[in-house]
């Protein structure tokens, strides 16, 4: 590899690719908006809309096509895994997780496109800088998992009432049988709670983020492999059917990758609002 | 290019650090798979109806678990391929 971009060629290219199409909004790094992310996430959510929407207008009760079938499946496994976890009675929740689960695997399945495709045509097109994996920057599975965590609270308090929810802050999981005990361990269940409810988001946001991320830079490290090659190199004979092996392993894993990481996003969130919801 | 030395510390200490992120987060991945796939098939032998609900709890632990490597996998990569801290240097 060395002998054919070197170095600094790779970082250059690593960085290049690495890089979002910024539009900065206002003072200093924070205020700044990733064009990218936000486009590739509005287009999954139309695809997701789209196939969702057709095959309900045109759903028969008679043989259904292949499309209608796929979809249907897709429909019963999020509502089997809801009904398995939730026990109570929610119209959010399954609608919740259905849009998680297959905007998520959109997304994240944007990562299976060559890494070069995208980047290359846009970059023929003008724009200097694309990333087309809106799961692959921390801001998407951040709002995501935000807007779970918001709906963790709401939930809670449309559960429980709010007397119920502000008390078990301060009485779960230590629970004392008199009033001293309950003053004595109330500072250390509302340290537990805060904890453990900022924990969820952070983690929930990181685990999407780091296997994309982490997919998407090996995806990167493996288009090095042939970067700067010349017919005339005898290196490039080896690497390139090296490069195709390892392209080829790695979108195999991969698309195991994402639909789990998909599944694990879908399946916490139902975990986490059924516990909201459940009384201690 | 008086601070090569400097450069030099930066990208030994940087390939260890990778080197720890990567093989430690596979010796901690490795035991905590071990032990999963084991439960997991000790417990569907006991009760093979149960084996479709187990397999799909394994899998969200198994989404959990490989978490935390892959992150680590992430960082030591960004670490080799595209250090941020020798850009600092200057170099």
């Amino acid at each position: 590899m060395a002998e054919h971009g070197g170095p600094a060629t790779m970082t250059d290219y690593i960085k290049h690719h690495l890089h979002h199409l910024e539009m900065p909004v206002g003072e200093g790094r924070f205020w700044v908006l990733h064009l990218d992310s936000i486009f590739f996430k509005l287009l999954c959510a139309a695809i997701f809309l789209y196939m969702f929407l057709r095959v309900a207008r045109r759903a028969t009760s008679g043989v259904p096509g292949k499309f209608q079938c796929f979809i249907e499946m897709i429909v019963e496994f999020v509502d089997t895994s809801v009904k398995e976890t939730f026990h109570g009675r929610s119209k959010l929740i399954a609608p919740l997780a259905l849009t998680i689960f297959c905007l998520t695997f959109l997304m994240n399945f944007l990562d299976m496109i060559p890494v070069d495709w995208i980047p290359a045509a846009a970059g023929a097109a003008g724009v200097p800088y694309l990333r087309i994996v809106p799961t692959a920057d921390l801001n998407t599975t951040l709002a995501m998992s935000l807007t779970v965590f918001l709906l963790i609270q709401y939930f809670g308090v449309k559960h429980k009432g709010i007397g119920t929810f502000v008390g078990e802050m301060f009485t779960a999981p230590f629970h004392a049988p008199n009033t001293v005990g309950k003053i004595l361990l109330a500072p250390a269940n509302l340290l537990l709670r805060l904890i453990e409810e900022a924990v969820r988001p952070i983690s929930l946001a990181l685990r999407l983020f780091g296997n994309m991320y982490a997919g998407e830079l090996i995806f990167i490290l493996i288009a090095c492999m042939t970067l700067g090659a010349s017919l005339s190199s005898g290196l490039t004979y080896v690497m390139a059917p090296l490069q195709f092996v390892a392209g080829f392993v790695w979108t195999a894993f991969h698309i195991l990758i994402i639909t789990l990481q998909a599944f694990i996003f879908m399946m916490l969130t139902i975990v986490y609002l059924s516990m909201a919801a459940e009384h201690h | 290019m008086e601070n090569i030395t400097q450069i030099a510390d930066v990208m030994s200490f940087t390939v260890i650090a990778a080197g720890l992120l990567i093989g430690l987060g596979a010796l901690g991945t490795a035991i905590g798979f071990a032990l999963l796939g084991g439960k997991f098939l000790e417990g569907s032998a006991r009760q093979p109806e149960l084996t479709g609900m187990l397999q799909t709890k394994m899998f969200i632990v198994a989404g959990l678990l490989d978490a935390i490597p892959i992150i680590g996998v992430a960082i030591a990569l960004l670490l080799i391929f595209a250090n941020p801290f020798i850009g600092q240097l200057g170099g």
